[in-house]
């Protein structure tokens, strides 16, 4: 590309705000990801008895429901991501080339 | 015979508290991998996917004419596809068998493992799979070395995609030759080199597509297979976790206890540096990164890792149910164990073949010896897979990374390339075979642990923040990750792992399991500090090239573009 289409790019309002909402959005995202994930190890390492507690009179414990939760999660976070990349995202960047063609 | 410990441990990746895991392990006979009589439907179901697949090798070779065919199948693999074959590098047998054995013998912390390994698949979606595909060609030292010098950024990509793909490689041979010995009754030594020989048959003839094919078609066998399993367990307990649980709390010798955390985690510090190199180490791992430029573009990566996470995810719960279940079926059942002369037998250690077969032998209870066989072949089709994608990583690295652009700086045809690039796979899978062999006797525990590592803390830091941070130089990118890649594997080998186990030293000198923790900030700020006193020309130059490399990575403009046939 080149040095004078690089720098209309990036002065463009539509490039500009697509990077800094997905950004914002995907650094949000992984720092959730990390905290549950870190959160979930010092659980295990630290509340052990809390881990233990019995749900509903089954077998069932509080670790394995949280364990599934996070599980489930991570691949929530993923769809959530998608679904708003398939959407907002793809129509800024569509709406950013559209622009430069003009 | 030789223990199979090493499969499981390489299986956990890497044990949270190594010395809690010897200590599950120390029972007379565990472990230990006799050969076995010859496994008849096994060999039968397996000699048909290898039949298969060289079929698809053949007709992916004739298929396989640029360089885009051989190192990302032309960019044409559907996301779906995609996703499956991402899943595939992950659900090695390893994580099959072993994570399904640790269930068996602890319970809860199977579950810590899964996790770990699953949590770094939003990060790569999050960060940066959109960037990489938009970014590059064939190999992540495409993306790295965007605007930085070629020369040295690919040599140290070059470098850290080898030593990743040899630890990993070296794991993955020495688990399938003593599980292959285990499961169909072959000698370790030729169970070996039929693994080493395919794999360099698929990835020589075959490249990216044939590789792509193979996992695929794994991955939907292996899913196939452990759903079948799963909900075999499922009916037999009405469809209730509670039913399931409270069976495998009466029967199974820990009790109450395996269902709550065990002994795995008792040190943060080391539980926090692994779960980061799991993490991280994801987001680094060349063979998995090669897969985002065999898909059309950003949105495909995208959906590919949407996917994958999905069938990751979905995986590790029926590994956790399988490894329920086996507790189940297989611990009141004496015929599954080394009974003792008194009649009493150990439901933990002593269970025929060692700590990686509760699922194996689950098969068998559920399905008879013909879905036993079934299992038996899927795993060893499992650890070809994989082997097949890593040799590709690291005939990529040496041919498109270290010979076209180091050594030919850029001037080499792209049929030579290719050359070189299956003459490399023909040698790294001969190397793979001998190292193989070599470390029959070895404990390779520490490999898996050692390639995250390493992946977290060079390959990840320099692709990150040449793609994210403006100021990164080639100064810093390089001394950041030799920094990253030293501590790295230096710490490893300080550690029990090498340094007690190993080497048989007394204590260790590095307190903990896995370095990540320390190694990877070392290679942040080494990137960060390296560049920001880069004062050269050269280094002025690459800050102003990242807006045009901006401009790409978040849009597409400009990127190479994959097409569908």
């Amino acid at each position: 590309m080149e040095d004078a289409s690089v720098q209309r790019i990036m002065r463009d309002p539509h490039f500009r705000e697509l990077v800094r909402r997905r950004s914002e959005f995907a650094w949000v995202l992984s720092a959730i990801m990390l905290a549950v994930y870190l959160g979930f190890i010092l659980l295990v390492a630290f509340a052990h008895n809390l881990m233990a507690i019995k749900i509903g009179g089954g077998e069932t414990s509080v670790g394995i429901l949280i364990g599934l939760a996070v599980i489930l999660l991570a691949f929530v976070l993923t769809g959530i991501y998608v679904s708003q990349a398939n959407s907002r995202f793809d129509d800024l960047t569509r709406d950013l080339k559209e622009g430069l063609e003009r | 015979m030789k223990s199979l410990r090493p499969l499981a441990l390489a299986a956990a990746a890497m044990a949270l508290d190594a010395g809690q895991f010897v200590a599950h392990a120390a029972g007379p006979d565990l472990g230990t991998a006799e050969k076995q009589g010859v496994n008849v439907p096994a060999i039968v179901i397996f000699v048909i996917f290898v039949l298969g697949t060289l079929a698809i090798t053949y007709k992916a070779a004739m298929a396989t004419r640029s360089a885009s065919d051989f190192y990302a199948a032309g960019g044409s693999v559907s996301p779906f596809r995609n996703a499956l074959a991402i899943a595939g590098d992950y659900m090695s047998a390893a994580s099959f068998l072993g994570i399904s054995g640790l269930v068996f013998s602890s319970g809860f912390d199977g579950l810590i493992y899964s996790i770990g390994f699953l949590v770094g698949w939003p990060v790569v979606l999050f960060l940066i799979a959109e960037r990489l595909r938009n970014l590059g060609k064939y190999t992540f030292a495409d993306v790295a070395s965007f605007r930085l010098d070629p020369t040295a950024i690919r040599s140290l990509s070059a470098v850290g995609t080898l030593i990743v793909v040899a630890f990993y490689l070296i794991a993955q041979m020495v688990g399938a030759g003593q599980l292959i010995q285990l499961l169909f009754g072959l000698d370790y030594l030729y169970a070996v080199v039929i693994v080493g020989l395919l794999m360099i048959v698929y990835v020589a003839f075959g490249g990216m597509k044939a590789t792509t094919w193979v996992q695929i078609i794994k991955a939907g066998l292996l899913l196939v297979g452990a759903t079948l399993m799963a909900l075999a367990v499922l009916v037999h307990f009405g469809f209730s976790p509670n039913a399931m649980f409270a069976s495998a709390v009466a029967v199974h010798p820990k009790g109450e206890a395996i269902m709550a955390p065990g002994g795995f985690v008792s040190d943060p510090v080391s539980a926090i540096s692994l779960g980061l190199a799991l993490m991280f180490g994801t987001a680094g791992l060349p063979h998995i990164l090669m897969r985002f430029f065999t898909v059309a573009d950003a949105q495909a990566a995208r959906k590919s890792v949407f996917y994958a996470t999905g069938l990751i995810g979905y995986f590790y719960i029926l590994t956790f149910v399988i490894g329920f279940g086996a507790i189940s079926f297989l611990m009141p059942d004496p015929s599954y164990f080394k009974v003792g002369a008194d009649g009493h037998y150990n439901k933990i250690t002593d269970l025929l073949g060692g700590s990686n077969m509760p699922a194996v032998h689950l098969a068998n209870a559920v399905g008879g010896s013909v879905f036993l066989g079934f299992i038996s072949a899927v795993a060893f089709a499992t650890i070809l897979a994989v082997v097949a994608g890593l040799t590709l990583a690291g005939a990529s690295a040496v041919s498109h990374d270290f010979y076209a652009e180091v050594i030919a700086r850029g001037r080499v045809p792209e049929q030579k390339e290719v050359r070189i690039s299956k003459i490399s796979a023909l040698v790294i899978g001969l190397i793979a075979i001998y190292l193989g062999y070599v470390f029959q006797k070895q404990n390779v525990a520490f490999m898996v642990g050692l390639a995250f590592a390493v992946a977290a803390s060079c390959n990840f830091p320099v692709l990150l923040m040449s793609m994210m941070w403006r100021g990164t130089t080639t100064q810093g990118a390089l001394i950041g990750g030799v920094l990253g890649l030293a501590s790295a594997v230096a710490m490893v080998v300080l550690s029990k792992a090498v340094w007690v186990t190993t080497f048989g030293h007394p204590a260790a000198i590095f307190p903990y399991d896995n370095p990540a923790l320390f190694s990877m900030p070392l290679a942040f700020v080494g990137i960060w500090l390296f560049s920001r006193l880069d004062k050269s020309r050269r280094g002025a130059l690459e800050r102003a090239a990242f807006d045009a490399q901006y401009v790409r990575s978040e849009t597409g403009i400009g990127a190479v573009s994959g097409h569908i046939h």
